[in-house]
């Protein structure tokens, strides 16, 4: 058993380790490459360091994070909100889901860059148009992943509840909830993933400011210390949202669980 | 725990997978008996278990638990085949799952009358299978449940925790004077716990046999409850076609 929990101990030290180094590694690469190609094609990690400072002493930088922050936590949330409920109602009413079973197929298939066009030319090049090509894009997934979470609900819990009598409020909040939090973290970690993305291409497509609309003006000037400069921030606060809001919602939610995350 | 009410049940139709499961089948038990309920799997047992406590209403006829219908009833405390606890809440919080109201000094005590005292904060999955049997049943007494409704509650459990849990049972059942339904295959259940053995048997099932067994069944020493294990299995031999 000792031997066992040291083992154990042993692969967790080697794993961490791992972890640790994967992002010097991809540092040490992106230097040695940028030594070996022309710096106009690929600036070094410093160099982006410095343009970084430079972008952010000129208030670039935080305006347009700050616009495409509020943009994909707004489709995020609606997308979200709206797809668990859609997915919910799906997964429960048999004959709901023959009916739009079809849209929802139509939803996931549908070119994203067609729907952001769409919206565009309905609505102006709008804030309101980008999270709303956003909700529509996104909104397919979440009811996908719910619709299958519901039909695994167990009919076992649901028998549970009858017999011990429990009221709504507290099937829904001990019994249902509980269920289906994996679908929803797990909606919640693609969705965030495909959101970031497909803003950024709907700001290069058409908005006033964004990270995506200044990385489409670097495209333009030929600027890769720009978007590389543009490219380290987006990861640093993509990374800051993963270990610092969903892996600690995630280890609180699914403690429970044997196969912690 | 509270005085357990009597069951009168007249099912008249009780359907299931397209064939009859139950028809015009009666059973009565008068208050604080505790009934053991036999047959061969597939007979129908957890169904009408289930039609007691409520959570099966989709039949023809009447399942009266004090007089009044079963969903109506007080809540029974009812354990299952399978421990069933909501693996998402820690020991105590299962507890609490069914009996909001219920304070933390109960939850102790009920859980150190399962000899599961200071697991109040452990998760299901960390427990035993006899520990979680024994959760399930500290969530069923949690209730203050007048009719206890015991679903195969020894399957797949080693001899050993077996008779521990059985001890645990009749301390229960002598504690309170609660009205019981024990669910199982085996007679040696009944002649230990039992103070009634109705043996079922067909489709539509019927009540084949339908035994008192003698004397209080704390106070059943180990020559007599094998001499009644036997006679209990002789007879569902011989009633059975």
């Amino acid at each position: 058993m000792n031997a066992d929990a040291n083992t154990r101990r042993h692969i967790d030290w080697s794993g961490r380790s791992l972890e640790l180094l994967s992002l010097p590694l991809l540092v040490l690469i992106w230097q040695i490459a940028s030594l070996l190609v022309n710096s106009r094609f690929l600036p070094s990690p410093w160099a982006v360091m410095q343009r970084v400072g430079e972008l952010a002493s000129d208030g670039h930088l935080v305006d347009d994070f700050a616009k495409t922050l509020v943009r994909a936590f707004a489709g995020f949330v609606i997308a979200m909100t709206l797809g668990c409920l859609i997915g919910i109602a799906l997964g429960r009413i048999r004959n709901l889901d023959r009916l739009f079973a079809p849209w929802v197929v139509v939803g996931l298939n549908i070119p994203a860059i067609v729907v952001a066009i769409m919206c565009y030319i309905w609505l102006g090049l709008t804030d309101v148009a980008l999270v709303l090509a956003v909700v529509i894009n996104k909104t397919p997934l979440v009811v996908t992943t719910l619709r299958e979470g519901v039909r695994s609900l167990s009919p076992d819990y649901d028998e549970l509840a009858r017999t011990y009598r429990m009221p709504r409020g507290r099937y829904l909040r001990l019994v249902l909830v509980p269920q289906l939090m994996p679908f929803v973290l797990a909606a919640a970690r693609t969705g965030l993933s495909l959101v970031w993305k497909m803003v950024l291409v709907f700001e290069v497509l058409g908005s006033d400011g964004g990270v995506g609309f200044r990385v489409g003006v670097f495209f333009q000037f030929f600027d890769m210390g720009g978007i590389l400069a543009y490219t380290v921030c987006f990861f640093v606060v993509v990374m800051g949202l993963e270990y610092g809001g969903l892996r600690p919602i995630e280890r609180k939610v699914l403690r429970w669980r044997k196969d912690r995350i | 725990m509270a005085q357990g009410p009597d069951l009168n049940l007249d099912l008249r139709r009780l359907r299931f997978g397209g064939t009859d499961l139950f028809r015009d089948l009666r059973l009565n038990v008068p208050a604080g008996q505790v009934v053991a309920v036999l047959g061969p799997s597939g007979v129908g047992k957890t169904t009408l278990l289930r039609v007691i406590s409520g959570a099966e209403r989709q039949f023809d006829g009447t399942a009266l638990v004090g007089g009044q219908p079963a969903h109506m009833a007080p809540m029974p405390g009812y354990v299952f085949q399978d421990a069933r606890l909501l693996p998402w809440l820690e020991a105590g919080q299962n507890l609490r799952a069914v009996a909001p109201g219920i304070s933390t000094a109960r939850i102790e005590e009920l859980l150190a009358s399962v000899n599961l005292a200071g697991q109040s904060g452990a998760f299901p999955h960390a427990l035993s299978g006899g520990m979680q049997r024994r959760l399930a049943l500290a969530r069923a007494l949690c209730v203050n449940p007048g009719l206890l409704l015991l679903d195969e509650p020894f399957v797949s459990l080693d001899r050993t925790i077996v008779r521990e849990l059985q001890a645990l049972f009749r301390a229960v059942f002598a504690a309170g004077n609660p009205t019981v339904v024990i669910i199982s295959h085996d007679p040696e259940d009944a002649a230990r716990l039992a103070d009634r053995a109705v043996l079922l048997d067909g489709r539509p099932a019927r009540i084949v046999a339908d035994i008192p067994l003698p004397g209080p069944a704390h106070a059943r020493g180990d020559a007599t409850i094998l001499e009644l294990t036997e006679m209990i299995r002789r007879t569902g031999t011989e009633v059975t076609p």
